[in-house]
């Protein structure tokens, strides 16, 4: 390393010394050589907007969430990872809207892991339905303590104040938020007990929630090149690091390596044999370099035999028999619900549906590659990367390192792109064993594209048997719905796992969105587990988890049972949606239960003139309704799509989709339709764009040439609605996500009379189903 | 050693010829605005301007870039305001923003070739722009605001 002579110029152009931070490790943006570079030091835990620092000594700190510090800036400590929700200014308006803050005052400021915290964790569309009501008592308690300091600096009592935009006044003497910190001590801490019992503002009275005004803090930043990525952490001495990636995720051993020719590559120092005490890694080689271009030369280089785990052969095709197999097993899996009289509906049924409905593997590629950098100082470990579930992969790096818990930090940085992916941290293991070989030098270890997606933790593939059972009238008597998959939190997470009527324990994430909010008599719905995915690949959690494809089983089989019954698709599902017993809903979260879902689906009808429209040939609607994630956690929505068929070629061509939300309160109107956009441009990514399929233990595709994600000639016209509600707010990350396949599989039978059972839906299965019809 | 422009000052830099630009950038001279997403050409994370035209840096070799003018997000505006990058604010349009700086850097060369585009005109240049979150209908709309703008067109602004 020693062609690296490292120093930086500032923006003027004078040069500077590489500072220390604030926690005295260095961390800078680099010049190596004779280079300059404008970049501002690319410190972890950054704050937005930018050109602030922590605040310094004398701030007042009434909660772990807050601070004020003398000059009135308003720090808000952020727990979960900005992943393009910009969940950051979400977060921020809520204490801050009950806190009565000056807004142009606020900052957002990213934290490193650290126990106080609690559970880091930021996905399941989770973020504001998980913070509501902690960030509301917390701006509360900020703003008794602001008002009683302010009254005793005042020389009054706080029952003769108001506060509004961080100032308190009393009659016509007022002091600032800034001043009360300056000026007074405030000092009133609470108890948990003690803040719960604060009152909150009535939602007449917000400002700031629910104001489609205000910008994302976190967007100026990612207009001009400052934001700071996982991908841009830099720290002095490091060197650049590239997996050489095994043959299968599990099992394979190194046989031998030979690194004659990665020896010519200029820049190549060495390559280590990565030994995983804690299993997730198994079998890798990682080679470092002076520069990541050398490193990933010397890996393309780099000959490496191994033994191949037992799935070296394993396919889609076999995983989804397993599926099969395991639904077609009355023995096992988990009863999520099991009513009485099952069984005695389908045996004395009139008449009995089935179908089988199967989801093909899809990847995550988020666009920044999964990276790591790693280094040891004063026998603690920093892991600095964008990281979705940082409670998770801490302990399971202190057992790869074998050293305590204590002994390793997580810094946090921005993702580029998280979807999933980087819920599951296993990146960071190789780059900090890969440190810890080397003494705890500082290693960034960044996969290319192919090594991410070989490796991806990746959406399993699913089989879905729906059946429904029928009494003489027609009328529907019973539904058994099954499902088979990769658990993700049965691999990652199995203290996470909920628990099944019968009490065994099961992945939510596996089988949420068969648990729907439709009356359809006897109910039963079992979750079963796919060992032999789970044996192949590391399933993982990707946007809207399982009910971004369980929808596509439940929504199209009820458009089906629907025409079967010769009955309007939407009129049939608002006789469903009536919200008796399980499916009334409870407070806080899901107040209204079912009706509210009805309520949604009517407003979209409205929206579209359901049923009137007069489209051209092979054009038509259809519709799909679901509760978004979980039904803990309602997302209420419901989406029309209108597609056209080409008969000639099979291809399917979105033209619209119109969406309805009630997702209770909207923190953020704008982040909300952003996020609305994104999730449900996902789903019609997943319904006609992309899917990967496992050809010898690994997904086949390995970058865009042949992985295919929607481009923007793809995108059709959005109109998204919100419906005003003043209810808890609810997850807005994924739900969009869950609605469009359906909707879209709907809206081609509506078309062309083609039914399809299978996501993606590609041109040959619409010419295949044209040429049978 | 290959010696070009970078945003306006000279650089010279000695790695082997066929080190791509991207890494370059990045990592000898410290300029990280610019991403590695596919490596392959195919996503325009890496996007950058060579002579005014947007070039992807991740399949650019930085000895073809020997005398080159090259800028990147970094400089296409002093201040970060150019009108594109105006636009994009206005119009809220990163999510995660990986992808942005490409994304803005081809928009910023797309208004050059059309200041008045239309969709197709949008999406057919805009197509080797990968956004993972999928904030197309937001980069349509800011670059018909950035247009307008870049026109002095105050009714469209």
């Amino acid at each position: 390393m020693g062609r690296l002579n490292r120093f930086r110029l500032g923006k003027d152009g004078r040069r500077e010394q590489a500072s220390l931070s604030r926690r005295g490790f260095l961390v800078t943006s680099l010049g190596a050589g004779v280079m300059f570079g404008f970049a501002r030091p690319s410190a972890a835990n950054q704050i937005f907007p930018l050109d602030r620092s922590l605040p310094g000594d004398g701030a007042f700190e009434p909660t772990i969430w807050c601070s004020i510090a003398p000059d009135g800036e308003i720090t808000v400590n952020i727990i979960r990872a900005e992943m393009g929700q910009h969940i950051g200014t979400a977060l921020a308006r809520i204490i801050a809207d009950e806190m009565e803050a000056d807004w142009s005052k606020v900052r957002i400021n990213y934290v490193d892991t650290d126990p106080k915290w609690g559970l880091m964790v930021t996905g399941g569309s989770w973020s504001v339905w998980m913070t509501w009501d902690v960030f509301r008592q917390a701006g509360a308690a900020t703003r008794t303590a602001m008002v009683e300091e302010g009254a005793r600096l005042l020389g009054t009592t706080p029952d003769k104040c108001t506060v509004a935009n961080s100032i308190v006044s009393a009659g016509n003497r007022q002091i600032s938020f800034g001043d009360i910190v300056a000026k007074g001590h405030p000092s009133h801490s609470f108890t948990p007990e003690e803040m719960a019992r604060l009152p909150l503002k009535p939602a007449s009275e917000r400002r700031l929630i629910g104001n489609a005004e205000l910008k994302a803090l976190d967007i100026p930043a990612k207009t001009n090149g400052t934001a700071i990525y996982g991908i841009d952490a830099r720290v002095e001495g490091m060197v650049y690091a590239r997996p050489k990636m095994p043959p299968t995720r599990y099992g394979s051993k190194v046989r031998s390596v030979d690194d004659t020719d990665a020896k010519k590559i200029r820049g190549y120092i060495r390559y280590l044999l990565i030994d995983d005490p804690s299993q997730v890694v198994q079998g890798w080689v990682v080679v470092l370099a002076e520069s990541y271009s050398a490193a990933i030369r010397a890996t393309d280089a780099l000959k490496v035999e191994w033994t191949p785990g037992e799935t070296i052969h394993t396919s889609e095709r076999d995983i989804q028999d397993r599926g099969r197999e395991l639904i077609n097993n009355k023995e096992g899996g988990v009863y999520i619900f099991n009513d009485d009289g099952v069984d005695q509906a389908f045996g004395s049924a009139h008449t009995v549906m089935e179908q089988e409905y199967t989801c093909a593997s899809v990847l995550h590629y988020q666009l920044e590659p999964t990276n790591a950098l790693a280094f040891e100082k004063d026998g603690v470990y920093e892991i600095h990367a964008g990281n979705q579930w940082q409670s998770l992969i801490l302990p399971t790096l202190a057992k790869s390192l074998q050293v305590p818990e204590s002994k390793v930090i997580l810094r946090s940085y921005l993702l580029g792109g998280g979807f999933g992916r980087r819920l599951n941290g296993d990146y960071m293991i190789p780059a900090a064993l890969a440190s810890k070989a080397l003494g705890g030098k500082p290693v960034k270890l960044i996969l290319t594209r192919s090594d991410d997606m070989q490796f991806d933790s990746f959406r399993s593939p699913s089989v879905q048997r729906l059946r429904m059972a029928f009494d003489a009238s027609d009328r529907i008597t019973s539904m058994d719905y099954q499902a088979a998959a990769g658990w993700p939190t049965g691999v990652m997470a199995e203290a996470f796992m909920e628990k099944g009527v019968d009490g065994k324990p099961y992945d939510q994430f596996a089988i949420a969105g068969g648990d729907h909010w439709y009356e359809v008599g006897a109910f039963r719905v079992r979750a079963l587990r796919n060992d032999l995915a789970e044996k192949t690949f590391r399933p993982g959690w990707l946007r809207s988890v399982s009910p971004g494809w369980t929808s596509w089983g439940i929504e199209c089989f009820l458009d089906e049972v629907a025409h079967r019954q010769k009955k309007d698709p939407a009129q049939f599902r608002l006789e469903l949606l009536t919200a008796q017993g399980r499916n009334k809903g409870q407070a806080p979260d899901s107040v209204g239960g079912a009706l509210r879902q009805a309520a949604v689906v009517r407003r979209l009808m409205e929206k579209v003139n359901w049923g009137k429209a007069n489209l051209p040939k092979d054009t038509a609607m259809g519709l799909a309704t679901t509760a978004g994630q979980e039904r803990g956690m309602p997302t209420w929505i419901g989406c029309v799509a209108q597609v056209h068929v080409d008969r000639s070629t099979g291809v399917v061509t979105c033209q619209k989709l119109t969406i309805v939300v009630d997702a209770g309160t909207v923190v953020d109107p704008d982040g909300a339709k952003a996020q609305t956009e994104g999730a449900a441009l996902w789903g019609l990514s997943m319904a006609l764009f992309e899917n990967t399929e496992i050809v010898n233990g690994m997904p086949v595709d390995r970058n865009l040439n042949t992985y295919t994600p929607l481009r923007i000639a793809d995108t059709p016209e959005m109109d998204i609605e919100f419906l005003p509600s003043t209810e808890k707010p609810m997850g807005l990350g994924e739900p969009g996500t869950t609605v469009v396949g359906p909707a879209i599989g709907n809206a081609i039978f509506n078309a062309v009379g083609v039914r399809l059972r299978h996501m993606p839906v590609r041109p040959a299965d619409v010419l295949r189903g044209l040429q049978n019809g | 050693m290959t010696t070009f422009r970078l945003n306006g000052r000279e650089v010279t830099v000695d790695v082997p010829g066929d080190t791509p630009l991207l890494w370059v950038i990045r990592d000898e001279v410290g300029l990280t605005g610019t991403k590695f997403g596919c490596g392959i050409g195919m996503c325009g994370a890496c996007t950058i301007h060579i002579g005014g035209r947007a070039t992807r840096s991740c399949v650019t070799p930085v000895s073809a870039a020997e005398g080159a003018d090259i800028t990147t997000i970094e400089g296409i505006d002093p201040e970060g305001n150019h009108p594109v990058q105006q636009a994009w604010r206005e119009i809220q349009v990163p999510q995660c923003g990986y992808c942005q700086s490409g994304q803005i850097m081809q928009a910023v060369s797309l208004l050059k070739d059309y200041p008045s585009p239309t969709d197709e005109e949008i999406d057919a240049v805009m197509a080797g722009s990968l956004c993972r979150c999928m904030t197309y209908i937001r980069i349509r709309e800011a670059i018909k605001k950035a247009a307008a703008t870049a026109r002095g067109d105050a009714s469209n602004g």
